[in-house]
This record gives structure tokens, sequence and C-alpha cells, in this order.
């Protein structure tokens, strides 16, 4: 029963988020401001897929005791949220309602859904495309909550947690926070894991996806965009024909 | 066209470059209006090196980084002193402040920001979306923007009189987030800041097993092994070889980019490498850009004809 005592009771909420798959080549829609999304395919953000996996480390090491996976209606949702539950989390839960437009009306969304009902909230620290601000500390400040971003490790305990926090160089620095916070993952502790398909199929026969509708975004302050396009090319790179050519320039570079 | 606040950021008692290439900006853009910097702790005994700002303005509290306690104190001076634009890094620090500070003064947050002019009665941001795919380019009267390393010159920031230096008060919240301590790097099996030659291999590279073959290429070429970001997330290859942004700034003589497209973050710590050579199957790889030397193709097509070659 020693394990039992042992237990955190913690809930975690973790936020997924579909963006364009960027092996695809990216063209800009007629509006000139917005990316086509007709013909991209999504995937889902890969630092989402580490805040999912920390979320169910923590839940493996009694440090958590739910893992609900939370995310916004779109492009093959189902298949993430369905993963998800292959993958740890106990439930998932679909966002319906208005049309969101960019990260900063996505964490009014959440922030609305959410309210004080988890302990944790565990979502990538950012995203290709959120042009607005990054979700973590956008809702922790919607929720009146504290938040750390660039996180790569975190540890449960009762009412806070341990986390590492990553700067640069591979310098870190560690902070105790207290619950209820949001945490912006940028590395889970291990890879993370993959959801074979037979057991996301089975999944997908066995459980189901809960929709939640969220009542509305409000009008919160943002930017004009104005034009997107690919960057301008500054001359760029000698393209090489051949692997002689390059033998050739390793040589003159005197590196072979 | 008015005033501009910039947010300071320092480790171990020195500004970090960031600081000084907003700063530089923030003089550009404060024409007409007044440039203040934004100082903690003990920083305000280096406030001379801030002489591109007009003001200096020193709030105290610890000289380590605490989220909670950093948004709080710039929240109340940027509440008191209505700047028409907020300079935030786009840094591990940035994060953690910029979007809290534009959500609870409701203004427009502009992420990944790497260039920032005057448009009218405006500022016109340009965002690198997309890991570095396409500029966004969006306007607002008022922001808080985020910076992304590298994009201004530091020189400009250095440069310039005397700041007026003056103490502010604010409130350092409640204590939800505490400090516990810095946690050093690990010792690293090889230095890549000092290597003459780097091999680096990103995503691109497919897996661990892979990445062998580049380790194979780095053996023969001399050099050392590195890498972007992806891979260390993987656990293909240890921190202490990952060049970007949460990495480590590298300039060896020649750098050798296989399967690396190029994301802000990674070129953050590369781009001022002499000779850059990038192999990549995407001709449009932003890593291109940057290169000065390039081929598209299979990656290990292209490294075994090159084994071949030379042995």
């Amino acid at each position: 029963m020693q394990m039992e005592l042992d237990k955190v009771h913690m809930k975690v909420a973790v936020l997924l988020k579909q963006v364009p798959d960027l092996a695809e080549e990216l063209e800009v829609d007629e509006s000139g401001k917005a990316l086509d999304t007709e013909y991209i395919k999504f995937r889902l953000n890969e630092y989402d897929e580490h805040a999912l996996e920390e979320a169910v480390c923590l839940k493996e090491a009694g440090q958590a005791t739910e893992i609900v996976a939370f995310a916004l209606d779109g492009e093959e949702v189902d298949k993430a949220l369905f993963s998800a539950m292959a993958k740890g989390a106990d439930k998932a839960v679909k966002l319906t309602g208005p049309e969101v437009e960019g990260s900063r009306q996505a964490a009014a969304l959440f922030a609305e859904t959410l309210g004080m009902d988890y302990d944790l909230i565990m979502t990538g620290v950012q995203s290709v495309d959120d042009r607005d601000g990054m979700m973590g500390p956008m809702l922790s400040s919607m929720l009146k909550v504290p938040c750390v971003s660039v996180v790569t490790r975190v540890e449960g305990k009762e009412s806070s947690v341990t986390v590492h926090k990553e700067y640069f160089g591979g310098l870190m620095a560690a902070f105790d926070v207290q619950l209820p916070a949001v945490l912006g993952i940028q590395a889970a502790r291990q890879t993370p894991r993959y959801a074979p398909v037979s057991k996301v199929r089975q999944i997908q026969q066995s459980a189901i996806i809960e929709e939640k509708s969220a009542s509305g975004v409000s009008g919160s302050a943002t930017s004009k965009v104005t034009t997107m396009a690919p960057p301008t090319k500054t001359g760029g790179a000698k393209i090489l024909g051949s692997v002689d050519e390059l033998m050739e320039l390793l040589k003159k570079k005197g590196v072979a | 066209m008015g005033n501009v606040l910039v947010i300071t950021e320092h480790m171990k008692g020195e500004f970090q470059d960031i600081s000084f290439e907003m700063l530089g900006q923030a003089r550009k853009l404060s024409t007409g209006g007044s440039c203040s910097a934004l100082v903690y702790g003990s920083m305000k005994d280096r406030s001379s090196e801030l002489g591109a700002a007009d003001r200096v303005l020193c709030v105290g509290g610890s000289d380590d980084f605490n989220p909670e306690t950093y948004a709080s104190a710039a929240l109340q001076i940027i509440q008191s002193e209505f700047p028409d634009l907020v300079l935030v890094g786009s840094t591990s620090m940035g994060i953690d402040l910029a979007p809290v500070l534009g959500v609870s003064l409701d203004l427009p947050i502009i992420s990944y920001c790497s260039c920032i002019e005057i448009s009218g009665d405006n500022f016109e941001f340009t965002s690198q979306l997309y890991s570095g795919k396409m500029d966004v380019k969006s306007t607002a009267p008022k922001a808080v923007a985020m910076v992304l390393a590298g994009s201004f010159s530091a020189e400009d920031g250095k440069s310039g009189g005397s700041a007026s230096v003056e103490n502010v008060t604010a409130d350092f919240g409640v204590g939800r987030v505490q400090f516990k301590e810095l946690i050093e790097p690990e010792a690293a099996e090889v230095d890549i800041t000092q290597s003459d030659i780097l091999v680096a291999v990103g995503r691109g590279i497919g897996g661990k097993d892979d990445i062998e073959v580049a380790q194979e290429l780095a053996k023969n070429l001399n050099a050392d092994l590195a890498c972007s970001r992806p891979v260390v997330d993987a656990g293909w290859l240890p921190k202490s070889c990952q060049v970007g942004k949460s990495g480590l700034k590298v300039n060896p003589k020649v750098y050798i980019a296989l399967g690396i497209s190029g994301a802000p973050e990674h070129l953050e710590g590369m781009k001022d490498v002499s000779t850059i050579i990038a192999i990549n199957t995407d001709k449009n790889a932003p890593i291109f850009d940057v290169a000065h030397y390039g081929m598209t193709g299979d990656l290990f097509d292209i490294c075994e004809e090159l084994e071949d070659s030379l042995s």
C-alpha cells in the first residue's frame, strides 16, 4: 500500500494542436495573407508530442492520476486524439465552436473550457504558426495562474511541481511552481513514444472522443496581417551538381 | 514614432547580446519619443553599458530570472510608462514574459520578429513563421514584440551616450514560482565551439542508425559531429552536440549541414560561419539561403559516394 500513499493526486490537461507538416511545400492562398491549406498535410505540433509524453511519464511515475488530452476541432484532430489515448491519455476532448484564428484566440477558448478544473496544464512550448504569442503563457495569464516555459523535466509533488527550464548552451534552471499551473514543454524526459497503428485502431473502436462546445472568442488585441510570402532569397548557395564538385570544394577548403 | 521599452536580459552578471540588439533597434524606432531599458537586480551597476537608451529603469529584485516576478515587475513598469512598443527577446526568458504582458495589457503580441519598421502611424513587423519558410508582415500601433536573436546589430545598441539611470519600484508577485538553482550543462566529450570542421545532422537524417553514416563521414573528414534540436530531442545525440538557440553558437572554418532544413532557431547558432555547405533533399529549404554551397539529393547516396571518393 506504500505506493498508494506516495501517489500524487494530480489531474493533468494536455493541449494538442495540429500544424502544417513542413515536409510539404507551403503555398500562400489568394488573399496573400494566409497559407493555402487545401492541399497541405497536418501533423501534431512536435512540442505537444513532448508535452503528452512528459504527462504520461508523470502518470507512470505515480505523480499524476488522470490525463485528459484536449484539441481544437480541425484537420485530422480525431486521429491525433485517438493516438493520444493510445499513448496513455485517459480521456480525449475535442473543442467545437467558433472558428479560431491564431493561438491567442485558441488560448481564450481553452481558458474558457478548462477553467480551474485541472492541477496542471501542459502544452508545447511553441508551434511553427503561433504568430500572435505562445499558447501556454497566454493561457496562464488568462487563468491567472503561474507558467514556466521551455521546460524539459517535470516532477510532481502534492501541491507543486519542480521543473527544469532550459536557457541556452545546455544551461538550465530549476523552479518550484505552485499548482494549479501551466507548463510550456520543450522536450520530454525521453523520446515521445510511438503508438502502434493496431493500438490506435483498437482505441478508436472502444473509446470515444468527448465533444465540448466553447461559446466564443472575444476580440482580443491583435496585429493586422498585411502579407505572407516566402522569404526573399538572399543570393543563397552556389549549387553543386555532383559529388565530384563537392569533393573538389572540400579539397579546396582543406577539409578532404 | 513613440516610446519604446526594451526588457533587457542578463545571465551571470552580463547582459545578453539580445539586449543590445533590441536596444539598437529601439533607438531607431523611438525617434520623436523616448527609448528606455528595463534592468533587473544588480544589473543596475552595469547601466553605463546601456548608453544607447535615454533612460535605464532599474527595478531591483533578484538577479535570477523568475517567470512570475520578472513578468509582474515589467507589467507594472509598462502600466506606469505607457510605451508604444515593448521589445522582449524571442528567447527562453522572453517566452515567459511577452505573452503574459500582451494578455495582461490587452496589447497585440508579435512572435518571431526579424524586422520592425515604422509605417505611418503603425509599426510594421516581420515574423518568421513555419520554421522560416514564410515571412508574415503585420501592423499595429502598439504591441509587445518578441525579437529573434541576431536580427539587429548589437553594435548599434552598445554605442551612444549616457542614459539617465532611474530607480523604479514594482511588486514582484505572490511567490508562486520559486527559483531553486542554475544547472550547468554536463561536461561535453567534444567542445564543438572549438572545432575546425563540423558535420551537422538534422531531422533529415532519419533515425539513430543513420547517424552512423554521418559519424563515419565526420571521422574521414577529421570533423566533429554536431546536430540540430530535433536530433537531441529524439535522443540520437547528446545535448552538447546541439547548435542553435537553446544549444551552442559555433564558428568552425567549414560547416557541413546534412538534412538540416534551417529553422531560425538553428541558424542563430551557425549563420556567421564563413563556409557553410548544405546537403538537403528539399531544394526550398531555408538552409540554402545562408549556405555558401548547396547540394540537393538523397543524403545517403551523397554520403556514400563521398566516402568512396575519400577512401
